[in-house]
């Protein structure tokens, strides 16, 4: 191996953690053989200046995310993720049963509860979760879906097993970098994609544009797709510019709509425009003031009335944030086995609920070793990790968690799988986690390839998150190496392309070219 | 469209005119200014900040409080880098609508606003680099967006702007005791040798200025600038061509442009105050029609009832 790759096994074997790169014997895995071979032919300048041209192109592209009110490009590493396509297709199953659970899961909440009438999980664990919205009680959405995009955050354990960490079905982001990072490896690394098989991505949007308007309210023929943001601060803003321009729709903000008996519209130079669907990038407290937080401005006063009264679709539907509660994450196994009747195909990470005492007893003597995570929280905000906390911090969870037991769930301390990253002007193993998108438009769930991997920039660090100094990774789901003609089923037959042999030129004297290669020589 | 993207079009497009026609009159105007006694330099510069519309804090100015006001202030929407600035920042709220490379082009002239040497040397450079990184977000607005609606308001905006700047241009003529000589002013404008070769022989202050305010075909003057204006709100509201203008700025617009084509003068550089002023006025006037016509908004959230 290059040199750049020196350290690499030595520092692998400090973490008992998986490497998707290397087996045990520091041998390259076959679906990275391709990107081994792409890197050995690089020194450390070179690694340096694709990665510097990389970063200069997010920051001109504006691939950004906003931290604390300054722009800051998103890291990409230049050592993709590899998945291996055969990996892939049971991950891709798993998250599609999972989001048909969570579905189902959401719209017998909102109506009937048959869930909890059957004894699967108890009533007060839904109406105690903070984003249980009875506001959205009693009505099915227009166009009957409730999950039309989500992420579903996996890990892969010790053994390499696939996890699912956690269900984000409210505002999943990312998926703008899963576009981005893609166009820049293509760029950054070349030689890795000429002879295999890389499953695209670019397909995201028009999925996307499809499903949402297929969910359009009945009876609306041509509907009209808007991307609701709220606004030029907010840390995914880029996202929302970028899907809602690949997708040709309108980047509204709230100020930008009014709801008019029960109908939205928005406010155009040719006067109000009526809007069907909503992909909402807001929060549900923010979304509607006569609903929810009245001080709000970046929602519209009368958008909730507009949904139930069936005249507007909104994605993901408000409430959705109760299937992504923590604590009902706990419940998701049962939950497919409920509405599905299928074996769920990827585990859950084992977790305690500290509701019940025998758990939380136990977890309050290994505070220590556990990682404690309050049960409606995104973005890492909250989360303890027992191992690297100090005595301090375990004693002011301790009190919270006793005060509220409701409001955290623990889990063991995850050693997530690693992937060589760049830096320090080597290669070295850090821990990386995965965001598949998956896209519902009320028949099929669509899984995007790969989805977004981040990567903890720090040695041995766990948090990937961007706000705490995360960065990314592309993400390839690999389909072994592209055969040659022989193994084909013969070459397909192409129109030639016909050669134009005349050029317009304004004429020139015919040994002008010959006096100028004259003139250079002199 | 949307007509908060209309809005952040229309800026776009008076913003970065506006760095532009700055950035050209800096450039001439430092050049006269570095040959001058201190005590004039400072009665100059505090002119020429006047007329370019920023009032200066305090009266004794020295070149360096000019080149801060006129070219490296980040917080006055009159200066260089502020215009930039707020092009860009407009354009990111009108991302998805601006094409791609549009948007890059602004977004790399405002990462490199600040790898200039600020002394005089260096701000002859920054000028001479903000001109060409104005002309290519000229250039790929005109050749990479749909000449539809919202190239129509990034038009509008430019070319508004664009009349306002001439007429400033023209009015720093003034500002110095001897008056701007007219080639200068020509050079300001980029003009020079499209007039020399439209007037032949007979050069002059008189004829400069005539050239610059009145000239059908030099796309800089006032009177194209402004029928440009006038193209665009009828692009934009084609509905009435038959009797008089129910548009307001089409009005003000025209009328600033007729005004002008028909008014006849044998001094026109003793008038010339007088005409810029109106000008100016006029743009003003224009653009606050604009606003009213297509960008107005409610002014705070409010909630319609159920039936109406």
């Amino acid at each position: 191996m290059s040199e750049l790759f020196a350290d690499y096994a030595a520092a692998a074997r400090k973490t008992p953690a998986f490497d998707e790169m290397f087996d045990p014997g520091q041998f390259p895995r076959t679906e990275y053989g391709q990107v081994a071979a792409a890197l050995d032919e690089l020194n450390l300048a070179d690694v340096t200046a694709r990665a510097d041209s990389m970063a200069r192109t997010f920051l001109d592209r504006g691939v950004t995310f906003d931290f604390a009110g300054e722009e800051r490009p998103f890291p990409l590493d230049i050592v993709p993720r590899v998945i291996a396509g055969s990996d892939w297709d049971v991950l891709e199953r798993g998250v599609a049963q999972r989001v048909r659970a969570l579905e189902a899961f959401l719209s017998d909440v909102y109506d009937k509860m048959a869930v909890v009438s059957d004894g699967v999980i108890p009533q007060r664990l839904i109406t105690s979760s903070a984003h249980f919205h009875r506001e959205v009680a009693g009505f099915a959405p227009a166009g009957g879906v409730r999950v039309h995009i989500s992420g579903i955050d996996v890990v892969r354990d010790q053994q390499g097993t696939f996890r699912v960490l956690e269900d984000n079905v409210r505002v999943p982001s990312g998926v703008s970098y899963v576009l981005e990072n893609r166009r820049a490896m293509a760029k950054g690394l070349p030689e890795a994609f000429g002879q295999q098989h890389i499953r695209p991505v670019e397909e995201y949007p028009r999925r996307l544009l499809a499903a949402l308007r297929k969910t359009a309210p009945p009876g609306v023929e041509d509907p009209t797709v808007v991307v609701l943001t709220p606004g030029v601060f907010n840390s995914a803003y880029f996202e929302h510019t970028l899907l809602a321009g690949l997708m040709g729709v309108e980047l509204v903000e709230g100020r930008d709509l009014i709801c008019r008996g029960n109908r939205v519209y928005m406010r155009t130079t040719a006067g109000e425009q009526r809007v069907d669907v909503i992909y909402k990038r807001i929060d549900d407290e923010f979304l509607d003031p006569l609903q929810f937080r009245a001080d709000s401005v970046l929602g519209c006063p009368g958008i909730v009335n507009a949904a139930r009264a069936g005249m507007v679709t909104i994605a993901n539907a408000v409430g959705n944030g109760v299937a992504d509660d923590k604590l009902v994450y706990t419940y998701v196994p049962d939950l497919i086995r409920y509405y599905l009747g299928e074996e769920p195909i990827i585990a859950n990470v084992d977790t305690y609920r500290l509701e019940e005492p025998d758990a939380r007893e136990e977890v309050l003597d290994r505070l220590d070793e556990l990682v404690v995570k309050p049960v409606d929280g995104s973005g890492g905000k909250g989360l303890v990790i027992g191992p690297d906390a100090t005595r301090a911090e375990l004693d002011v969870l301790r009190a919270k968690v006793l005060e509220d037991p409701r409001g955290w769930i623990a889990q063991p301390v995850l050693q997530l799988s690693t992937v060589p990253t760049m830096s320090g002007g080597q290669f070295s193993p850090r821990h990386v986690d995965l965001r598949p998108f998956a896209v519902n438009d009320g028949e099929e769930v669509w899984v995007l390839p790969g989805g977004l991997t981040r990567v903890a920039m720090k040695e041995g660090s766990l948090i990937v998150n961007s706000s705490q100094g995360g960065g990314s990774k592309d993400t390839w789901v690999v389909d072994g190496e592209v055969r040659g003609t022989a193994g084909d089923d013969g070459p397909r037959e192409r129109p030639a392309v016909t050669v134009r042999e005349r050029t317009s030129v304004w004429p020139i004297e015919t040994n002008w070219q010959d006096k100028q290669s004259e003139q250079q020589q002199q | 469209m949307l007509s908060r993207i209309a809005e952040s079009l229309f800026w776009i497009g008076r913003y970065v005119e506006r760095a532009d026609g700055t950035a050209r009159i800096l450039d001439v105007h430092l050049e006269r200014l570095n040959q001058m006694p201190l005590p004039q330099q400072r009665e100059t510069s505090r002119q020429l900040l006047g007329v370019m519309g920023s009032r200066p804090e305090q009266d004794d100015i020295d070149l360096s409080d000019l080149l801060q006001a006129l070219a490296y202030d980040r917080t006055s929407a009159t200066s260089i880098a502020g215009a930039l600035g707020a092009a860009r920042e407009n354009a990111r709220r009108a991302r998805e609508t601006v094409s791609s490379s549009v948007w890059e082009s602004l977004n790399t002239t405002w990462y490199g606003l600040t790898q200039h040497r600020k002394d005089v040397v260096g701000t002859y450079r920054f000028c001479h680099w903000v001109v060409e990184r104005t002309a290519m977000v000229r250039g790929l607005s005109d050749t990479t967006m749909s000449h539809d609606e919202s190239w129509q308001f990034l038009v509008l905006g430019r070319s508004l702007e664009r009349a306002d700047m001439t007429a400033r241009m023209l009015s720093t003529h003034d500002v110095h005791a001897a008056g701007l000589s007219w080639v200068n002013m020509l050079r300001c404008a980029g003009a020079y040798e499209s007039f020399l070769r439209t007037r032949r022989a007979s050069f002059g202050d008189q004829q400069a200025a005539e050239f610059l305010l009145l000239d059908r075909l030099f796309p800089r003057s006032i009177v194209y600038a402004l029928s440009d204006a006038e193209k665009c709100l009828t692009q934009l509201n084609p509905a009435y061509q038959r009797v008089g203008f129910i548009n307001d700025a089409s009005r003000i617009v025209g009328q600033a442009r007729t005004f002008l084509e028909f008014h006849q003068t044998r001094d026109l550089m003793s008038e010339l105050p007088e005409h810029m002023e109106r000008v100016q006025k006029a743009c003003a006037r224009a653009s606050d029609a604009v606003s009213r016509t297509y960008f107005s908004q409610a002014d705070e959230l409010s909630w319609v009832g159920e039936v109406s």
